[in-house]
């Protein structure tokens, strides 16, 4: 695809720092016309600070952006629209009140002396949802009533609906289905067709393998690898460049046998019985004993998270119900869940598993404040210690208790979830999408841990969009489809084909 | 001046894990000026010091005689005294990310119950018992409907603002009431004042040690902080988000309940058009005093700060013979000078 054409976009020597952080440490990307540019680079290695500077919301504090060869500034989102640059960031920023043709045509609407031309805006949207192979979203649809696929092919083209030539996408796959990736694919192999060039980021390698022509890989704020090729680069290099030190098998070997705690011959700590939500999944009975791990695979929208959130009480069930121990939960009542010994690492970890604007100690101790009061008065220095201590048993870095939790990278986020509920004590842990966001070196060092916390006795139910994880860590697997279990197996008897197949099509054959 | 003075090593201690300080330049101090400064919200906190000064400087000059004698600096912190424990509660409230409209309504609805001839037949312990639980009661209204209603904080509030309002009204018939308790009117006679302070202090003093002490140093503090800064992790991790938003409103009912005696003290009377713009006043002190309106940051000292520049204010343009209007404007500017100014200190970090 990529021609001897020159450059769309050259970037040199780019730096920005914020303070205390030196994001961009003299960063170089070319990107050429009609080409996926993938950018790998672990959280905080600056992908995101790069295409903000490419989008135009960040003002470099250095270095030199040509467009077409010719130097410009990209002082501001609108410079960059108007030279043709879209960008698609990882948190959507559609209005949800809005309908689907208004947040298309956000901040360039159609109009006439100031009228809104809604039937124009409308005829335009049908036009572009086409192009995008969803004619089927209706353009006066509100935003906010739409999945998460549904939203992407909005933002999609929210970006289309000006004269494009790049569009950035930031983990666009991230809250897709596997069928959903492939018609983002097939839409992104058209938009390249036309000569549309298209930076790309993604923490799936083997989508980068699919998709990408060539690769830069940024690490500490710098590009330690230039326009390799996507196709013929060895994963282990790749890998290798972005941590800088080899990453083999990043799944930890399973026990030959099961721990004491574990096994068979323990009682079950967790038993859940024709658990149901009406709309959302049909009753579901599961048992987890001690050191097991159990995995939900399922596609967006099977009912996993509303699962794991109607047994840890944040959703009140309309059947069925949750023992603990033999002894049943209060329905729909999370601090009843948590003294239980429930603890839960929720999917949105920012919006709902911190607090961004403390700390990292207050951030890990939070569910055990009871702990260190006497009479509500907290024993602070306490309170800090232990949470420190549970912070470096996760090697969670910064070594810094005081450090606000947002600085920290996506996988050192989610350590501090874990360190909470581990310093809580917990017996049973629900895990949303563990390691949504999360970069190579920092998987593997989740799934060492939540190994390890099984050995230890501590139950996991885990929830992954990502097979291959739940294939890796389960020792037993539900298969859901359409918020009904269609399959339940151990782990060691399924392949990724055999689960793929089964949340695609629910037949066992 | 002495409320200020004597908030600042508290605003030292509250140093520790400031919330959200921008890393680099807490580095770039050193751990012994951070410590001192206590992140951005001791800087802020500083800086307001450092208007008081300015406005003292102001009076210093512009009324040689009358502003730094003592007894106009005894007015001055009368007067932030009942506004000043309103603003404590309101903090509170705002830090778990709420809001009360009904503060003005339930101070005049709580001096003219504690007012009326039946209760001051119980005395002054009678009139306190009312005061406190008529705040308290209204304050557990409030609580139980958007806790468990739910309704929005704006909403509940508004409309405890107008019932109580009405309320008040319909006791007191428009007419004013009259303290006869001996004991209650004697709290207000300079014969009280203890060394110099008048006793409305001491009870703004000990109101807001107190307060500081419960948002700093107890679980209760960190719960309302946790559900400011984000009720959806707060709920998930265990914290009962709904009962401690009812007893935050409740607290603020209660520190109405204490400044509405304060205010029957002060004035020897109980009025229905009691606490008029108190909702106005406690919100924009809080504010000025760097407590973020979404919630989930703000400092006790702030707020009393920011209630001791704003009664400087007013009593220096009183001094200088200003109009109120002007008054009002010079406020108003004063509430975005002061949002713009936490916006700088805390947004540092990207």
């Amino acid at each position: 695809m990529a021609g001897a054409s020159p450059p769309i976009l050259t970037l040199s020597q780019i730096t920005k720092s914020f303070p205390g952080v030196r994001a961009l440490d003299g960063v170089d990307l070319d990107v050429l016309p009609g080409e996926v540019h993938c950018l790998l680079g672990q959280n905080g290695a600056g992908k995101s600070t790069l295409i903000k500077v490419v989008s135009g919301a960040h003002r470099p504090d250095g270095g030199e952006i040509r467009w077409l060869g010719e130097p410009v500034r990209l002082g501001s989102p609108s410079a960059a629209t108007r030279l043709g640059i879209a960008t698609i960031y990882q948190e959507l920023d559609l209005v949800e009140g809005l309908s689907v043709a208004e947040n298309v045509h956000l901040g360039h609407e159609t109009s006439t002396a100031g009228f809104l031309r809604r039937g124009a805006a409308t005829a335009a949207t049908a036009r572009l949802l086409a192009r995008l192979g969803h004619p089927e979203i209706a353009p006066d649809r509100l935003v906010g009533t739409l999945p998460a696929a549904g939203r992407q092919i909005v933002s999609m083209a929210r970006a289309l609906s000006h004269e494009v030539r790049l569009i950035v996408m930031d983990e666009p796959s991230a809250v897709l289905d596997p069928d959903e990736v492939a018609n983002l694919f097939r839409i992104i192999e058209g938009l390249t067709a036309e000569g549309v060039a298209v930076v790309y980021i993604s923490h799936r390698l083997e989508e980068i393998r699919r998709i990408g022509d060539r690769v830069t890989v940024l690490k500490d704020g710098r590009a330690v690898a230039r326009g390799l090729p996507a196709g013929a680069t060895p994963t282990r290099e790749i890998v290798a460049l972005m941590t800088g030190r080899e990453a083999d098998a990043a799944f930890p070997e399973r026990p030959a046998a099961p721990g004491p705690a574990a096994g068979p011959a323990a009682d079950p700590v967790l038993r859940v019985e024709g658990l149901a939500r009406r709309g959302e999944f049909e009753p579901l009975d599961l048992t987890l004993r001690p050191g097991e791990i159990v995995g939900l695979a399922g596609l967006v929208g099977s009912g996993r998270s509303e699962i794991l959130e109607t047994i840890y009480g944040a959703r009140r069930p309309t059947a069925g119900r949750v023992l603990v121990d033999g002894r049943p939960l209060r329905p729909g009542n999370v601090a009843a869940a948590v003294r239980a010994g429930l603890g839960l690492a929720p999917e949105e970890r920012k919006a709902q598993g911190l607090f961004l604007l403390d700390s990292v100690a207050r951030n890990v101790s939070v569910a055990s404040l009871g702990r260190f009061a006497r009479g509500g008065w907290l024993d602070r220095s306490a309170e800090r210690a232990a949470a420190r201590a549970r912070a470096r048993e996760l090697s969670l870095r910064p070594d810094n208790p005081d450090a606000p939790v947002r600085t920290l990278s996506g996988g050192n986020q989610q350590k501090a979830v874990l360190a909470r509920w581990l310093l809580r004590g917990c017996r049973v842990l629900l895990l949303d999408e563990p390691t949504r966001g999360v970069d190579v070196g920092a998987r593997a060092e989740l799934y060492a841990l939540v190994r390890r916390l099984a050995a230890e006795g501590v139950a996991v139910l885990l929830v992954s969009s990502e097979i291959p994880e739940v294939l890796g860590l389960a020792d037993r697997v539900l298969v859901l489809r359409e918020g009904r279990v269609v399959h339940a197996a151990d782990a060691r008897e399924l392949n990724e084909h055999r689960v793929l197949d089964l949340v695609m099509e629910g037949s066992p054959a | 001046m002495t409320q200020g003075a004597t908030s600042e090593p508290a605003s030292a201690r509250q140093a520790g894990p400031a919330p959200a300080e921008p890393p680099g330049r807490a580095r770039a101090l050193g751990p012994g000026a951070r410590a001192a400064l206590g992140g951005p919200a001791g800087i802020h906190s500083l800086s307001l010091l450092g208007v008081l000064a300015v406005l003292a400087v102001i009076g210093a000059v512009t009324a040689p005689d009358q502003f730094l004698s003592t007894s106009n600096l005894q007015l001055i912190l009368v007067q932030a005294s009942v506004i000043g424990v309103v603003t404590v509660g309101m903090t509170f409230v705002i830090i778990g990310g709420g809001i009360d409209l009904s503060v003005g309504a339930i101070v005049a609805l709580a001096s003219v119950w504690c007012t009326t001839v039946a209760t001051q037949e119980y005395g002054m312990a009678g009139m306190v018992f009312c005061a406190l639980a008529v705040g308290l009661g209204c304050g557990l209204v409030n609580g139980l409907l958007i806790a468990y209603g739910p309704i929005v904080p704006f909403v509940a509030t508004l409309a405890m603002l107008a019932s109580a309002r009405g309320f008040a009204l319909q006791i007191t018939d428009g007419r004013t009431q009259i303290v006869t308790v001996d004991s209650v009117l004697t709290l207000g006679d300079h014969d009280s004042y203890v060394l110099g302070v008048p006793p409305l202090v001491l009870f703004f003093a000990a109101v807001t040690a107190a307060g500081w002490v419960l948002l700093n140093r107890t679980t209760f503090g960190r719960r309302t902080v946790a559900i400011g800064g984000n009720p959806e992790a707060a709920r998930l991790a265990g914290i009962p988000v709904r009962r401690q938003r009812l007893m935050l409103y409740a607290l603020s009912g209660l520190c109405c309940g204490i400044a509405a005696f304060m205010l029957v003290v002060l004035s020897g009377s109980g009025q229905n058009t009691n606490g008029n713009l108190y909702e106005l006043n406690a919100i924009a002190a809080a504010i000025i005093g760097g407590t973020v309106l979404s919630g989930g940051r703000g400092t006790i000292v702030g707020s009393v700060l920011g209630v001791l520049v704003f009664t400087t204010i007013t009593n220096l343009f009183a001094l200088n013979n200003l109009q109120t209007e002007v008054q009002q404007i010079a406020q108003g500017a004063i509430i975005v000078a002061a949002v713009l100014l936490q916006r700088r200190t805390h947004l540092a970090a990207p």
